[in-house]
């Protein structure tokens, strides 16, 4: 069993188990994304809140909710998501995003100067799904919805 | 009675595959079956002494294929009692199958305001040709439901039907087992003047299939979901309906002639061929084909039924209020699918934990999403039995959630 306590590490389950700031935002203010996952039909709602949005990478992420249902790779790691997010600029959200994409081995990741020196915290614990290539599309669910939120947050006439 | 021991010797994966030093239980042969050693040996030895054209060259080569392929037809139209081999249709899959009869069928014989009813419990297959047509000319779709047990709810039957011009259905779930009263709802069908489509995808693999006893007008299926090949799959239609309907796809051996100004059609099966069809795979159809015969279908449907029964029984006693299984729970009326859910376990982390001791089962959607709307879930792990599979088989099945337990720490 030594590749599955790889992917289901302490803290995965954890996350799994209390997931954190699950729930909704009022929309608008908030702006609200569905992702799905076509292969197993998993779906995730991200609510985000965005200050000062016309300042682009300088906007600041105030608050996000997660909801809908998933397995315990997408939700732990949507999770462990809004803990990296919550009040950070928004450049800095893009850098994690591309930082854990690449730990997740995602291909055409344009990383970027500094992207190495960003900290990926409990994300880290992730790395184990890399060995269960199935798996990769959930733990980056989470992620490619939040980059369709953060692009519709910033320009909402998009 | 079916042999297990000696029927799984006939597939070199079941028998000689290990992973982690184990052999591979296979579990999901809903999705697609394994393959016995003489539907590899028929494909390699018809690539090495007969493969050629069939039906454009003269050579004496080209005759031996095109019969080789023809084979396959008389194989068919024998296995499901089709009155003529020519009346079966061979096409990639039972979706280009269903997406043929919704094209060819549909788009002469359907326009706006008309009724198609389909049931809850389609897979995608039987869906979305359907919207596809809905959306082109706004022909309505009215579904029929299902009772708690997983059984389709007939008790509206004559309402749904009411003025409809087709009813397409599905002979076996491929996600609750559930076998529908096929004969019964061809004959409802034609009793409002509607054609009858039948999706016999999980159908035909496991049970005695007789087209003429149902009546039906109109029946799909898969080679690879009944030991065959990939990339063959089949229509069976009456001929007077083929014979009426225009051509699906264009191209080469489906016509009679062509001119600067049009073309004119061959006869069916041709005219639904277009282009170089899957003349290798036939040749393995056939192999499957004969392999089923051999076993006897009826057996096959005896021994899916102790061992659905076994199954069921193990898994509830086992796991009790913390496994749903959907579905009926009687084996009469139910085939060898087992979606189920496991205590709050999402499907993904069930499969992935199984996959540990090599159980192979199917998390997801299974292509039925609106079934999964009926059910009130967004997913479910699903186990599918077939000819090869055993009691040791479900019981490996059941270790192995003992595991994801202990896992998940619940
Ligand atoms: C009931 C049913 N219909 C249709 C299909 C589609 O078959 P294929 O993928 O071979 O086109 C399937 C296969 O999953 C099925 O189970």
């Amino acid at each position: 069993m030594s590749g599955l306590e790889d992917l289901y590490r302490e803290i995965i389950l954890d996350h799994y188990r209390t997931p954190r700031n699950r729930g909704e935002l009022d929309t608008p203010p908030a702006t609200k994304v569905d992702g799905h996952n076509p292969l197993c039909g998993d779906e995730i709602s991200v609510y985000l809140m965005v200050e000062d949005a016309e300042n682009g990478d300088d906007a600041i992420v105030t608050d996000i909710k997660i909801g809908g249902q998933g397995c315990s790779i997408s939700q732990s790691s949507a999770s462990m998501m809004t803990n990296a997010v919550i009040g950070k600029r928004v450049g800095d959200v893009r850098a994690v995003s591309r930082k854990f994409k690449s730990l997740m081995g995602i291909e055409n990741v344009d990383l970027q100067a500094g992207d190495d020196e960003v900290d990926l915290e409990d994300l880290e614990a992730l790395q184990g799904v890399v060995k269960f290539p199935v798996r990769i599309k959930c733990a980056v669910l989470g992620w490619n919805t939040l980059s369709s939120a953060l692009d519709e947050a910033l320009d909402p006439a998009e | 009675m079916l042999s297990i021991d000696a029927v799984r010797k006939e597939f070199p994966l079941l028998a000689e595959r290990t992973i982690d030093d184990a052999r591979v239980v296979y579990l999901d042969s809903g999705n697609t079956s394994q393959k016995p050693r003489r539907v590899i040996d028929a494909m390699t030895e018809f690539m090495e002494t007969t493969y050629a054209p069939i039906n454009r060259s003269s050579y004496r080569l080209a005759g031996e294929a095109t019969d080789a392929y023809e084979g396959g037809r008389k194989a068919v139209a024998r296995l499901i009692n089709a009155p003529s081999a020519d009346e079966v249709i061979f096409t990639k899959n039972a979706s280009e199958a269903l997406n043929l009869v919704a094209m060819a069928w549909g788009r002469t014989n359907l326009s706006a305001g008309d009724v198609v009813v389909l049931t809850e419990m389609e897979h995608h297959a039987n869906i979305v040709p359907w919207q596809m047509l809905a959306q082109e000319r706004g022909i309505e779709i009215r579904w029929i439901g299902l009772t708690d047990d997983g059984q389709l709810d007939l008790s509206n039957l004559d309402e749904l039907l009411d003025g409809a011009k087709v009813l397409a259905f599905t002979a076996m779930s491929n996600v609750l087992g559930t076998l529908p009263p096929t004969q019964l709802l061809c004959s409802a069908a034609h009793a409002v003047g509607a054609l009858a489509v039948v999706d016999a995808c999980q159908y035909v693999p496991h049970n005695v299939t007789d087209v003429q006893a149902w009546d039906a007008d109109l029946v799909a299926f898969s080679s690879h979901k009944m030991c065959g090949p990939t990339g063959i799959g089949m229509l069976w239609g009456k001929m007077e309906l083929l014979d009426a309907m225009p051509p699906f796809l264009g191209g080469g051996n489906m016509i009679d002639t062509v001119t600067f100004e049009g073309f004119t059609t061959a006869p069916v099966p041709a005219k639904f061929e277009a282009g170089t069809p899957p003349i290798v795979e036939a040749v393995g159809l056939t192999a499957a084909v004969e392999f089923l015969e051999e076993l006897g279908m009826a057996n096959v449907r005896q021994h899916e039924m102790a061992l659905t029964r076994y199954a069921l029984d193990t898994l509830n006693e086992r796991f009790g209020d913390d496994i749903t299984i959907y579905g009926p729970d009687n084996v009469e009326v139910r085939g060898g699918v087992f979606s189920f859910a496991f205590r709050d376990l999402h499907p993904h982390d069930v499969s992935q934990v199984l996959d540990e001791t090599n159980v192979c089962v199917r998390a997801g959607h299974h292509c039925a999403k609106p079934l999964m709307k009926t059910l009130g879930v967004q997913s479910t792990t699903r186990a599918s039995v077939y000819l090869y599979n055993d009691e040791a088989d479900i019981d490996a099945l059941a270790d192995g959630l003992e595991g994801a337990t202990d896992i998940f720490g619940l």
